[in-house]
């Protein structure tokens, strides 16, 4: 066997393992481990996990018996104290003494201690192991204990900023300090600084630039730092991560070349200057560098394995440092050259103050290169952006629209991920190819996702180029035609439509029956609405049946709003109302205190009910003439009307009679999204009747059906279905019209998509529901009959009971409401405080 | 608004040193959840009934500071059981109370012990 010895035990060397051991011609070789921590190896990257509740045995990057498993001599706890060149020897502090034939040195580096004086004090920390979390988490409980509010951390880099949320994340309030006049001098420009500064600030994180501590204040524990300026920062601890100094100990005492400012001296082989000693990692001083992140000490990990292993491959020239990160909740990304301008090359920024985002492409002069960029506040334009940067692709005529977006057409400016060559590097943790991912699928090695994330380690480091894998592995499985089934979640593999059949022809009641024969686990906050809404569209089963797999607002019959509270909308059939009735909404108003506001479709909306106040709102409201609005649930909102002939001088017909036949018809029934309705009385279409799901204009000779128009997002004017019929004949196609949707459309798809994706098109649901060509007319009528026929105010089978009015207490244990709720005056009324973080 | 959450810190079982009678097995509803008062917390108490498990969290989600969680809606996620916020559909874990969502909030989480009828909600202070 040759002897391979590995002498440090943390990502990279844990990464030259396994790369190692899954090349081919490995089964020549021991390697034996080597780490002076006593663990075995884990991910630093995701440190500050364990302050948030990750165990270490969560940051492991193995599972303990994959050494065994993989022929692996692990030993933890043992420093290596010297290495004999000549005897291809090293020592341990144990006093053994290994042969090798290949050395690969992982020792990885330190933190960096600035030479400040007073920092051998007690209470100043350096953040870089997990003893060293350990030892600052019980001295923060020691002296949060006596009253200690304030912490400091040095370093305004990438890692000084975890560390502040770390300290954070044990109670304390932290204070960044940092020479340089800006937060990540290496990845941010200064306004980009400047806007990562504020959204920090905000969350009470004390930011302090410019500053060079001349001492650490304090007799035996740290008290304070004195900055040049005789200003004090009165702090109990301190946490230095102000930088790394490489483990370079090994390559001094056995006289390996080592740079002026620490690193073994490496070639584009990853070897030192004795051929068959390899330095990987952060202790691997290679163009002078040395590279603090994974992707490279990954990369040389690869070079050193392949190195050994007999093949030529060799280290690139230069190494990315792009990151793409979120930083206390902030996304900040930094690639290429961020800061490069000059003759050649031009910076495009755009500042969002108002948002708090930052976005900088460097382009140069001619338009036609991506040279590098700053990302701060929303980096979702990272990964396009990068991938256009490192395969030089072209740009678009106008090299802003990649970070403003095209403001014309709706076609995205960062491209489809199908177009990048097949060399371009997806995941740039794992170095992971769009070829490679691709081929995985085309050749038939993976199926799935998951299995292509085993084979290929893509997204598992950073998780950032998810997105684009995910897109890439759906158009890999289209592109050998296989079908890609829109399932609803983890719990079901079934379409919506599949499963509105599995409960009509097993006719379950029960959303734990339908999981437990026909899915997995316990249901979701996706699935469980979705067979709730299917279980009220075939038996029109109101939302008090299923409260369980509601979603809140169905659970509660009302709108949920911003503090907690909700907003009650009961229904007023197109918008035609009583002095009486408009009497009794105000008078509730006023006497629960609610803010009042006339909604678009023609009702009125009351906010700012609490859930012990609900059912009581509902007895006055029902108690004078009123029921539920269906505000809340994927069901039939209103059917907003014109004043119609009886007022207009214009007016066709009577559409404010039709339209609260229309309601009344359809109300209560639940549907895959909400449906919303119009009746014009004549084509000045005064109720924007072609604006909703379903619209009626009066004609000469009758009434136009226009269906699946919406507002919103997608504005969409509905289409010609019929013309000029009469009031049955509308029925007669709606009912069948609203059914086939119900029965036929995926969760929340709107009737306006649902079209849009349906085979055949208008042509073809004209043959559906006018024509009868598949023969389902007479079903989609007696189904439609059976749930009109069975409406019920779900508000009034509340209140008559009492199991049913349990739920609308906010504590179970007391009658108190909530006391969280705070409001400040606005125009007469109120509104909640404002969410100001 | 920020200390809303400070009054929150997961208590693990070996810690608690004061189990309070939050009500019985009755009061609280089954698969979904319930909200009780102690001292000035919120908490919010889960009957998974499904799994026969008990879960407790802070009812305020991290996220907008809101006392909401326990009107959300239970699941599992690979598994472990879950909730989600009715807010904005932020899910955490109800055994660890991690971010199921990837972000960097998370919530915490307190022990559950039934005895006889009475559900028993473990603090530390």
């Amino acid at each position: 066997m040759i002897k391979i010895i590995v002498v440090g035990n943390g990502m990279v060397g844990y990464k030259f393992c396994e790369k190692f051991i899954s090349k081919p011609g490995q089964e020549k070789y021991q390697i034996t481990v080597f780490g002076e921590e006593p663990r075995r190896a884990y991910d630093r990257v995701h440190l500050s996990e364990y302050f948030a509740g990750k165990s270490a045995d969560d940051l492991s990057m193995s599972t303990s018996n994959w050494y065994t498993e993989n022929n692996i001599i692990l030993n933890t706890s043992e420093l290596i104290t010297d290495i004999n060149r000549e005897d291809k020897t090293i020592h341990t502090h144990l006093e053994t003494t290994h042969t090798y034939d290949y050395l690969v040195l992982a020792t990885g580096s330190s933190a960096f201690v600035p030479p400040i004086k007073g920092v051998e004090k007690e209470g100043v920390f350096v953040y870089r192991t997990i003893e060293d979390l350990d030892a600052i988490m019980s001295y923060a409980k020691k002296i949060k204990a006596n009253g200690s509010t304030e912490a400091a951390v040095l370093g305004g880099g990438l890692l000084g900023l975890e560390a502040a949320k770390a300290v954070r994340d044990l109670g304390l309030n932290p204070h960044v300090v940092e020479f340089a006049p800006r937060l990540m001098p290496r990845q941010l420009d200064k306004a980009a600084s400047d806007m990562l500064q504020s959204k920090i600030e905000e969350l009470n994180i004390g930011i302090h630039l410019n500053k060079a501590t001349q001492y650490i204040d304090g007799a035996e524990s740290i008290t304070g730092m004195m900055f040049a300026e005789e200003e004090l920062l009165k702090v109990d601890m301190l946490v230095v991560s102000a930088g790394i100094k490489p483990r370079d100990e090994l390559g001094r005492v056995s006289g390996l070349e080592v740079g002026v400012r620490g690193g073994i001296v490496v070639n584009n082989k990853m070897q030192t200057s004795d051929p068959s000693i390899f330095a990987i990692g952060e202790v691997a001083l290679y163009n002078h560098m040395i590279y603090g992140l994974v992707a490279p000490g990954y990369e040389m990990a690869d070079v050193a394995a392949e190195q050994i292993l007999g093949s030529d491959k060799v280290m690139r020239d230069t190494i990315d440092m792009s990151t793409q990160l979120k930083l206390i909740g902030v996304e900040v990304a930094s690639f290429g050259d961020p800061f490069i301008e000059n003759e050649e090359v031009t910076a495009i920024i755009f500042e969002n103050k108002f948002n708090g985002t930052y976005k900088r492409i460097n382009v140069t002069k001619d338009g036609k290169t991506l040279l590098g960029g700053i990302l701060v506040g929303d980096s979702s334009d990272y990964n396009g952006l990068f991938q256009i940067y490192s395969n030089a692709m072209a740009l678009p005529p106008n090299p802003e629209d990649l970070i403003l977006g095209s403001r014309g057409g709706e076609t995205s400016t960062l491209g489809n991920a199908m177009d990048l060559p097949d060399t371009a590097v997806i995941c740039s943790c794992e170095n992971v190819t769009k070829g490679a991912i691709c081929c995985s699928i085309t050749d038939g090695t993976c199926e799935t996702l998951g299995d292509v994330v085993k084979l290929t380690k893509a997204t598992s480091g950073c998780g950032g180029c998810k997105p684009m894998v995910v897109d890439l592995v759906k158009a890999a499985q289209k592109s050998i035609g296989k079908e890609i089934k829109e399932t609803i979640c983890e719990h079901f593999h079934y379409t919506r439509q599949e499963l509105f059949d599995i409960v009509k022809i097993n006719k379950y009641t029960n959303f734990y029956e339908v999981v437990d024969h026909h899915g997995s686990g316990d249901g979701c906050e996706v699935c469980k609405p979705i067979v709730a809404s299917i279980f009220s569209s075939i038996y029109n089963d109101t939302a008090n049946k299923h409260v369980t797999t509601q979603d809140t607002n169905d659970r509660y019959l009302a709108n949920i709003q911003r503090n907690g509270t909700y907003s009650v909308v009961p229904r007023i059939a197109a918008g035609e109302i009583t002095p009486e009735k408009l009497v009794v909404i105000g008078e509730v108003a006023k006497q629960f205190g609610l803010y009042t506001k006339i909604t678009g479709a023609q009702r009125i909306d009351l906010f700012g009910a609490t859930l012990n106040d609900l059912p009581e709102i509902w007895r006055i409201l029902i108690d004078n003439g009123f029921e539920s609005g269906h505000a809340y649930g994927k069901s039939l909102r209103a059917v907003k009307s014109c004043v119609g002939n009886a007022w207009c001088r214009y007016g066709m017909d009577d559409s404010t009679t039709f339209a609260i036949e229309l309601e009344n018809r359809y109300k209560g029934i639940r549907s895959p999204h909400k449906l919303k309705g119009g009746v014009s009385a004549c084509i000045r279409e005064c109720a924007e009747a072609r604006g909703k799901d379903f619209g009626l204009i009066a004609v000469e000779g009758g009434w136009n059906l226009y269906i699946c128009g919406n507002g919103g997002a997608n504005p969409k004017h509905a289409v010609l279905l019929a013309e000029q019929i009469d009031k049955e004949t509308v029925f007669k196609y709606m009912d069948r019209f609203l059914m086939y949707y119900i029965r036929t459309a995926g969760p929340l798809v709107r009737t306006a998509t649902w079209l849009e994706k349906l085979d055949g098109g208008l042509d073809y649901l004209k043959e559906v529901i006018i024509h009868d060509r598949i023969g389902i007319c007479e079903t989609l009528e007696s189904e439609m009959e059976t749930l009109i026929g069975t409406y019920e105010c779900e508000w009034k089978q509340v209140l008559e009971k009492p199991r049913l009015m349990q739920r609308f207490s906010h504590f179970v244990n007391s009658e108190d409401k909530d006391d969280n709720i705070e409001y400040v005056p606005v125009r007469d009324q109120k509104m909640p405080k404002s969410w100001n973080f | 608004m920020e200390n809303v959450l400070d009054k929150y810190k997961t208590v693990a079982i070996a810690d608690v040193k004061i189990w309070f009678k939050a009500g019985t097995i009755k009061d609280f509803p089954s698969n979904r959840g319930g909200c009780i008062k102690y001292k000035d917390k919120q908490i919010a108490v889960f009957n998974f009934e499904r799994r026969n498990e008990w879960y407790a969290c802070q009812n305020a989600c991290p996220h907008k500071m809101e006392m909401v969680l326990s009107r959300g809606m239970t699941g599992s996620a690979d598994n472990v059981p879950k909730i989600a916020c009715p807010m904005h559909k932020k899910t955490f874990s109800l055994v660890d109370g991690s971010n199921l969502n990837g972000e960097d909030y998370s919530i915490a989480t307190y022990p559950v012990k039934i005895v006889e009828d009475e559900v028993m909600i473990g603090f530390v202070d």
